[in-house]
């Protein structure tokens, strides 16, 4: 139990250091470090596809990121904050704060599975008739493409709009760079 | 590393040394993420983890031997016609449930057609396909992205 608390402390210096720090490189590699702390921390609550496309999805958004700032001339943010914006910001987190404590008092403890305990949930039905319903050894994607396949249908749709929205923005620099074949 | 002002974005590439080894080392990446898609109902995986290892193995080229070569290997047309592809795919199969079953979705090949051994690759019916479908999908429009951002940079030519 104490290894999670010692990976969410990781994270949460991680993250506060992504912030402060005025060098973007610095941040994209805290940034990655946070990837690293949370698919550490996935596997060792036996997720293992969770860990494996966060570990994934972490090095190569990390190369994209890195891509993206080293070709800017300015790779140090300069400037002031504004004090007023400072001041509203931690006001409304401490607010925020007050609310997590009252609310977290009535969770279970860190670690702990809630609905395994409870007799007819559905996640009870997904691991004990999973593998007769679906025929998948892997409960995972037996949810994912099976029980909740519309959800999954839901993803993949808004990773298809993003990649297009993506792909638009960036294509007019490019014009004058590549040359297309008319289709 | 070498000093920022010659950082090559991706004209020349590397090394002989970075060269040799990433064209060994990327059939071994997109074997791993072919693995990784298409026994995603027996180990953990699946369709995006394994996606994005495919798109990997195409930056590892793009970062090793330049932007040119692994446009030449991958174009930018083809990548973004797979991408269509697989999402068509994915909608497809899911429309079939309707034809064959009759509901959206339906694991129609499990139920009915092809239940196959459980624990072996022909089993759980639609579920490796639609993996296939997704890992396609993910994998040519993470590299369409890479690409596109790699050629709005400002030192390529």
């Amino acid at each position: 139990m104490a290894v999670f608390y010692v990976l969410m402390l990781f994270m949460v210096i991680a993250a506060i250091i992504a912030v402060e720090t005025k060098d973007l490189l610095s941040s994209i590699i805290c940034v990655g470090a946070i990837g690293a702390g949370g698919s550490l921390m996935f596997l060792l609550l036996l997720a293992p596809d969770i860990a494996i496309t966060q570990i994934v999805v972490e090095v190569l958004g990390l190369i994209v990121m890195i891509r993206a700032t080293i070709s800017r001339d300015l790779t140090f943010i300069t400037g002031d904050r504004e004090f007023f914006g400072t001041v509203v910001s931690v006001v409304i987190i401490f607010v925020i704060l007050l609310a997590g404590v009252e609310i977290l008092q009535g969770l279970p403890e860190f670690g702990t599975p809630v609905y395994a305990k409870i007799d007819g949930s559905p996640s009870q039905r997904y691991v004990q008739k999973g593998l007769a319903e679906t025929g998948a050894a892997n409960i995972v994607a037996a949810v994912i493409l099976d029980y909740r396949a519309y959800d999954t249908l839901g993803e993949a749709t808004v990773l298809f709009t993003s990649i297009v929205g993506a792909t638009v923005i960036l294509r007019a620099k490019s014009r004058k760079l590549v040359e297309e074949p008319d289709k | 590393m070498r000093p920022k002002g010659e950082i090559s974005h991706g004209v020349k590439g590397m090394t002989v040394i970075v060269k040799t080894v990433a064209s060994w080392v990327k059939v071994l990446i997109f074997l791993f993420g072919i693995n990784i898609v298409l026994f995603g109902h027996l180990t953990p995986g699946g369709g995006f983890a394994g996606g994005v290892i495919l798109a990997s193995s195409y930056v590892l080229l793009m970062l090793a031997f330049g932007r040119e070569f692994a446009e030449e290997n991958l174009p930018l047309p083809l990548a973004s016609k797979l991408d269509c592809l697989g999402a068509f795919m994915f909608a497809l199969i899911a429309v079939l449930g309707v034809v064959f079953g009759g509901s959206f979705f339906l694991n129609f090949l499990f139920q009915k057609y092809l239940p196959g051994h459980a624990l072996h690759l022909v089993s759980a019916g639609i579920i490796p396909l639609c993996n296939i479908a997704i890992g396609l999908k993910v994998g040519a429009s993470l590299f369409l992205v890479i690409l596109m951002l790699s050629v709005s940079c400002k030192g390529t030519e």
